[in-house]
């Protein structure tokens, strides 16, 4: 998967420059390793890595030989320097990670899961495939319990697909702070859990999807789009933007034939940078809901009832009506109330009826209550 | 936002006044906690222990409404300790030294006398912000919602001005505006005194510009306000045309609302749902809803962004420019031949002066923030850093004025409303989107536990919430997040309508309605009876 947040240099004082698989590339003060060898398009493997959030080292997969070091080194927590010589990319490294790969994949009771589980959820399938290293060589022990007591409609909670790179309690804690999620025991026993370890309802969590979207192995699934996997079609995506609060998070609404089946955080959404809260993530199917309006109404005389109408007979039924409040009391009896949720266009649009069609002011939008 | 989202994980010192931030903007929260992780200081203003609050190191719960006492304060202080940018002061503002002297009066202890706050608090905030190199300023409608929405607004510019924390990275005054396009409506010249772009009505040039564009003469006066059209509703005002409102829930004084929609001879809504005003319209167009509809919004940093359409909309649903666009058409009007979301925004673009470097398709990536005066200009994400618009930036000499209603031996109580992270507003939309539920699914009054037992009230049990205007039961809760004395509710749920009961007044000069601050009597009553009490008093299943 394409990863957004790289670092441009910054251009000020002395050209800083290291060796990457035997060029000579610039970098900036504070770049580590793997941030210099992305930008030069190393693709790296990572599994732990999110760009957002500090450098772990937890994975291994993104080790590099680095010259005068006896081993190697993470190139993730690295730190570039001057005159460093780094190669990222040799037989040996291969090998090493193709183990790693190995070992990870030996922890986990499903290496394929469906994409609908989240933005990041294919990287561990993909590099496994990379590897070549579906060889089910080595025989681990599933490294989680997964919850399927949390009954909560938004979180799939399947740890025995974790691979515990601790993705997920990092961007709660870093990227949201809000420390819902913590890590307990270590290696094969190694649990992600919350507080008192109950169900996320009860946690500190805000269910912003976060988690979801940064987990690599799908042992955290977006439950609102897996309801939707088997939904015909191929996943297209929009690039929109949050239809609630005004912050204006970026959202790729994933759709399949006219269906919405999930929305995506956009991670270089200008506002919100990857985030999202609960709402943007998950408050999407208000739009094909059953209660939608799909033909305009008007109100009968005789019966004083709302009835469907056509657009042809409802518009004329309308302009009839107000040409006559025109007619009674003049062209200032009528006033018009745009929308603070709805586009420019409409509230572009509302003026434009009051000012060019009637001359007068009577316009406001929703903002004074 | 005078400043870039991008600038809010910047400040030394964070003073969030009036705003719910983690619940209402919780994305923009994120970048605050941010900040604070850095090592940033937060100073939190909120009558109620708010999320906010639990992480700040300066919590102030003053009392709903008394704000601009609390912030008198705070000027005092700063100036009684020197704490002034006086090359700031000197170089970009006026009156500085007559605002220094009628600050000299409000000692923290005047004040706590009316925000009910600790002077020792009000002290520390007030050295908190002005000792901050980087001081940033964020609030909501917690601080306009009031009679005194104007001078609150301005006792934070004052604040501001005095300490030089605007126009650099980091600093500002920045409203967080509550709805994806209440930046853009305005923008868009929904308002009553301005043309597109905030080009007010009354200036002749303006008034050329839109007679010449539109080729109609209009009115040279400002228009009325909703909040007096809505009070002429049957007495000059005959008509409307509501497009995506919820008015008789949203607005204060849901009687008086109702009351006016049905006096009209014609009201026109237009909206995705049957909702609760269209109920009571002669015409309802149904409109796209977002994922449906192409088109622009602005955010609450002046951001403009695209709108794409994901899915078609359901039956015949339409944009509402076009359903506006065709009535207008209807009415027998010429100008309104539009075809496309397209069309209208260049159009828009054309005339608003904030706009005129923009177009649809430079807008396709969301990388303008306005003004962008023209086409080579890269847009504004930081307000005021050269200058301020109208030359220097003026103290305002600002009063403590009481709400206008206050609290008496028969509504001893404050009600406060507001909104709750999981649902949205009246929950046309999150009350319909699957799982929202769980995480909330009905109302709870908030009521501190020492009142409640004061009041013979029972945690989870019932109460009736009344005041002149109207009377509701809803669920009780006992949390500390209240302060004594207050009570908070959302108006999310129509069975606890709780703006029956708003509606203490209005702003004089932006008729504002009053929805923060409303005296309530609180008694404790069995639960709901049968279906069918709907009305003033019952639970209006």
């Amino acid at each position: 998967m394409k990863r957004n947040g790289t670092p441009s240099t910054n251009g000020k004082g002395v050209q800083l420059t290291m060796t990457l698989d035997g060029e000579k590339v610039a970098f900036t003060r504070g770049e580590t390793v793997y941030e210099v060898a992305e930008r030069h398009q190393k693709e790296i493997p990572t599994l732990c890595y999110d760009p957002r959030l500090e450098p772990f080292g937890g994975c291994r997969l993104c080790i590099v030989e680095l010259e005068g070091a006896r081993n190697p080194v993470a190139s993730c927590t690295m730190k570039a320097e001057p005159g460093m010589r780094v190669r990222t990319r040799t037989a040996a490294l291969e090998v090493q990670r193709r183990i790693l790969m190995e070992m990870v994949a030996s922890e986990n009771r499903d290496t394929d899961v469906d994409p609908m589980h989240g933005y990041a959820s294919q990287e561990m399938a993909e590099l496994l495939d990379r590897y070549d290293a579906r060889t089910g060589r080595f025989e681990g022990a599933l490294s989680g319990e997964s919850r399927p007591d949390d009954d909560n409609p938004f979180i799939k909670r399947d740890y025995e697909n974790c691979i515990s790179c601790y993705r997920c309690v990092r961007v709660c804690a870093e990227q949201e702070g809000d420390y819902a999620i913590s890590v307990m025991n270590r290696g094969f026993h190694t649990q992600i859990t919350t507080e008192f370890g109950g169900l996320l309802k009860d946690s500190a969590c805000t269910f912003c999807g976060q988690c979801i979207q940064t987990c690599p192995t799908g042992a955290l699934g977006d439950l609102k789009a897996l309801a939707n996997k088997d939904v015909p079609g191929e996943t297209e995506t929009t690039r929109t933007i949050c239809p609630y609060c005004g912050v204006g998070c970026t959202v790729d609404v994933m759709t399949r034939g006219e269906k919405i089946v999930g929305v995506l955080p956009a991670m270089d959404g200008p506002a919100n940078e990857g985030a999202l809260c609960v709402k943007g993530q998950f408050a999407f199917d208000f739009v094909g809901h059953p209660d939608r309006l799909a033909t305009p109404f008007i109100r009968e005389e005789k019966s004083g009832q709302l009835r469907p109408a056509s657009w042809d007979e409802a518009l004329d039924f309308a302009a009839g009506k107000l040409r006559k409040v025109v007619k009674d009391h003049g062209r200032r009896a009528i006033y018009g109330i745009a929308s603070g949720r709805a586009p420019h266009e409409a509230a572009y649009m509302m003026q434009r009826f009051i000012r060019a069609g009637l001359g007068t002011n009577h316009i406001d939008n929703c903002s004074r209550a | 936002m005078s400043n870039p989202l991008a600038d809010m994980d910047k400040p030394d010192v964070i003073f969030c006044i009036g705003t719910n931030m983690t619940e209402c903007h919780p994305v923009a929260a994120t970048r605050l906690k941010r900040a604070l992780a850095r090592g940033a200081k937060m100073i939190v203003a909120d009558p109620r222990r708010i999320g906010l609050a639990e992480i700040a190191d300066v919590h102030l719960p003053l009392r709903v409404g008394s704000d601009v006492s609390l912030l008198l304060a705070m000027a005092h202080v700063i100036a009684r300790e020197g704490l002034m940018d006086q090359a700031f002061i000197d170089a970009r503002t006026t009156q500085g030294e007559d605002f220094m002297e009628h600050v000299a009066q409000y000692t923290p202890e005047w004040a706590a006398e009316i925000c009910e706050c600790d002077p020792a608090d009000i002290e520390k905030a007030a050295l908190l912000y002005g000792g901050a190199d980087r001081g940033a300023i964020y609030y909501t409608v917690g601080i306009t919602e009031h009679i005194c929405g104007v001078d609150n607004v301005q006792s934070l510019c004052n604040l501001a001005l005095m300490t030089g924390n605007l126009g650099r990275e980091g600093t500002g005054v920045n409203p967080m505006r509550g709805q994806n396009n209440i930046q853009g409506a305005g923008d868009a010249g929904a308002l009553p005194n301005n043309y597109p772009g905030f080009q007010a009505v009354t200036v002749p040039a303006h008034q050329e510009k839109f007679h010449e564009a539109y080729g109609r003469k209009v009115d040279l006066a400002t228009g009325m306000t909703k909040v007096t059209a809505l009070d002429l509703c049957g007495d000059g005002i005959h008509a409307m045309i509501i497009n995506g409102e919820n008015t008789l829930v949203t607005d204060p004084d849901r009687h008086h609302c109702e009351h006016a929609l049905k006096s009209l001879d014609c009201l026109v809504v237009i909206d995705i749902f049957m909702t609760d005003t269209a109920k009571v319209a002669d015409v309802v167009f149904p409109a796209t809803a977002w994922a449906e509809t192409d088109g622009v919004c602005t955010n609450t940093e002046r951001r403009v962004q695209r709108l794409r359409a994901a899915v078609p909309p359901p039956g015949e649903a339409k944009p509402d420019w076009w359903i506006v666009s065709r009535l207008a058409q209807r009415m027998g009007w010429k100008g309104f031949e539009f075809e496309s979301a397209k069309e209208v925004f260049n159009e828009l673009c054309s005339l608003s002066p904030l706009y005129a470097g923009l177009d649809w398709d430079r807008i396709d990536r969301g990388e303008y923030q306005w003004p962008v005066p023209t086409r080579d200009h890269p847009g504004t994400p930081r307000l005021h850093e050269e200058g301020f618009e109208n030359g220097r930036g003026i103290f305002k000499m600002l009063e403590y004025r009481d709400p206008e209603e206050t609290l008496s031996d028969e509504y001893p109580m404050w009600l406060t409303t507001g909104r709750r992270l999981p649902q949205y507003h009246t929950r046309t939309q999150t009350g319909r989107s699957g799982g929202i539920d769980y995480l909330l699914s009905e109302e709870t009054l908030e009521v501190h536990p020492d009142d409640i037992a004061r009041l013979g009230l029972v945690d989870g049990g019932w109460a009736e919430l009344s005041n002149p205007r109207g009377c509701l039961h809803v669920k009780v809760r006992a949390t500390a997040k209240s302060p004594k004395g207050t009570v908070f509710a959302s108006f999310a749920f129509e069975d606890v309508p709780v703006n029956v009961l708003t509606g203490g007044g209005y702003d004089p000069v932006t008729q504002t309605a009053a929805l923060k601050a409303c005296p309530v009597a609180l008694k404790p009553v069995g639960p709901p009876l049968a279906l069918g009490q709907v009305g003033v008093g019952a639970r209006g299943f």
